[in-house]
């Protein structure tokens, strides 16, 4: 291993602080529910449709409602080579995470045989984007009115050299680095998604994980903020 | 401890409402142990001690005895099916459509083709969400010509307001006729197209203000008074 050590994040930021954070809801008028998410340079837009006949007819769930996500990333929205268009073996493991990751909490027996489409389009990318779809994901299920027991927050947390880092950017990501995304729900701060790439001690991961119940609640912050300022009400 | 919200407050999903175990969760709510979790975006309603929490947001969901607005979409051997904005049609068979008598074979679509606007009841609906209509009963018909404006389902009982109070403010100030159904469907029709625009415009604004306060004196204000006091047309759905 090599000892090189991380004194300075490239873009000024502590160790322990995210990018800025950007959401808005209600971004897509034809959508049934839609939001946008933006963690520094990388922006998702996220539009739910549905519930809606399911087809392949095969396909309907007679006890609930399927979420089907379809996670898209542009064909200019790289800062490097243009992304080829279409799906990948990549978008279609984002696809089944986000899939899963929203399954503990969203609630859709009411709406048996139908599919809920989410579509999620990154407009501009620079690491994190599973994380920024998340969270415009679960920003915009509940523009929907999809039943949902807690919201999701999602953070990238990672360990550039020797440091532990929040919310890295690409630039950092190609460094020797470790890349963890979490997403969390937002009251009792369980995981609904975890992945690691790279090779990291059980120690640091403990670490990463205690940070990441923080990270989430920034994010939470932000989400709760943009709704909000949809829906208005009394209170914030 | 107790309630952490006041009633009319909005809420979001996974927003705690309550803590301990004096209240009840009702609609789109449930209990977490101690608390008591907001499932959806909506406002408080409290009704004794349960707690409900009124959508501001989502699709329509059926339910028997709704009286709706919908489309035909497909003619089939003695049935009609009719979109009401669910994610599956609904049925409207011949025995619920006429009470006429249909001779076999005859073409269905001259009583109701695709395209047409019906308003219907919903007299049955099945766990899976299969509906049956029917067309027969009062104010229950095909509807001709007019304007389509959809809001918000969960808002329609603040369209309509307390014994359909808001909607005379509009029907009367514009001199048209409102057909509001469950689904969020709402259609209306009047002798002048201004009119029949400023009143599709007013009731996207009470879709859009919905939880505000004073919004009926806002829509009569919106809308320039009252155009015709003793309007014989009434239309209550």
């Amino acid at each position: 291993m090599t000892t090189t050590t991380y004194k300075k994040r490239s873009d000024g930021r502590r160790f322990d602080e995210p990018r800025e954070m950007e959401a808005k809801v209600g971004v897509v008028p034809r959508a049934d529910g839609s939001a946008m998410f933006k963690a520094g340079k990388s922006l998702a837009i996220a539009a739910v449709y549905g519930p809606r006949q399911m087809n392949p007819a095969f396909m309907r769930n007679p006890k609930k409602g399927t979420l089907r996500v379809n996670y898209n990333m542009m064909a200019f929205s790289g800062s490097g080579e243009r992304v080829r268009p279409g799906p990948s073996r990549r978008s279609k493991e984002i696809n089944l995470v986000i899939e899963k990751a929203f399954e503990p909490v969203i609630d859709t027996t009411e709406f048996s045989n139908t599919a809920i489409d989410l579509y999620i389009d990154l407009i501009q990318t620079d690491a994190g984007t599973r994380c920024a779809a998340i969270n415009a994901a679960t920003l915009a299920l509940a523009d929907a009115g999809i039943n949902m027991k807690e919201m999701i927050s999602a953070m990238a947390i990672g360990k550039v050299h020797d440091k532990i880092c929040i919310d890295l950017t690409k630039e950092e990501e190609d460094m020797e680095a470790v890349d963890i995304p979490i997403a969390m729900t937002s009251n009792s701060g369980k995981v609904t998604l975890l992945q690691m790439d790279g090779v990291i001690s059980r120690e640091d991961l403990k670490e990463v994980l205690r940070q990441a119940r923080d990270a989430t609640l920034k994010v939470y912050e932000v989400q709760k903020k943009a709704l909000m300022e949809k829906y208005g009400g009394k209170n914030e | 401890m107790g309630l952490m919200v006041d009633e009319k407050d909005v809420v979001l999903p996974g927003q705690i409402i309550a803590e301990g175990m004096d209240f009840l969760p009702a609609m789109n709510t449930y209990r977490d142990e101690n608390n008591i979790v907001s499932t959806r975006i909506g406002f408080i309603k409290m009704s004794g001690r349960s707690i409900n929490v009124i959508p501001l947001s989502g699709p329509y969901i059926p339910k028997v005895g709704d009286t709706v607005i919908g489309r035909v979409s497909n003619i089939g051997l003695s049935s009609w099916s009719v979109n009401v904005g669910y994610a599956y049609e609904a049925a409207l068979s011949l025995k619920d459509a006429t009470s006429e008598y249909i001779q076999r074979g005859s073409d269905l679509s001259q009583y109701y083709d695709i395209g047409d606007f019906v308003v219907a009841k919903i007299i049955n609906v099945t766990k899976m969400k299969f509906m049956d209509l029917t067309t027969k009963g009062p104010g229950l018909r095909k509807l001709n010509g007019g304007l389509l404006v959809k809001v918000t389902p969960s808002k329609v009982p603040r369209v309509i307001g307390k014994q359909g109070s808001m909607i005379s403010v509009v029907k009367n100030a514009t001199n048209t006729r409102i057909i509001v159904g469950q689904n969020g469907w709402v259609w209306i029709q009047g002798e002048n197209p201004e009119d029949v625009k400023k009143a599709a415009e007013a009731l996207l604004m009470i879709d859009q203000q919905a939880i505000s306060e004073g919004l009926t004196d806002r829509i009569e204000k919106f809308l320039g008074g009252k155009k015709n006091d003793n309007n014989n047309i009434q239309e209550e759905i």
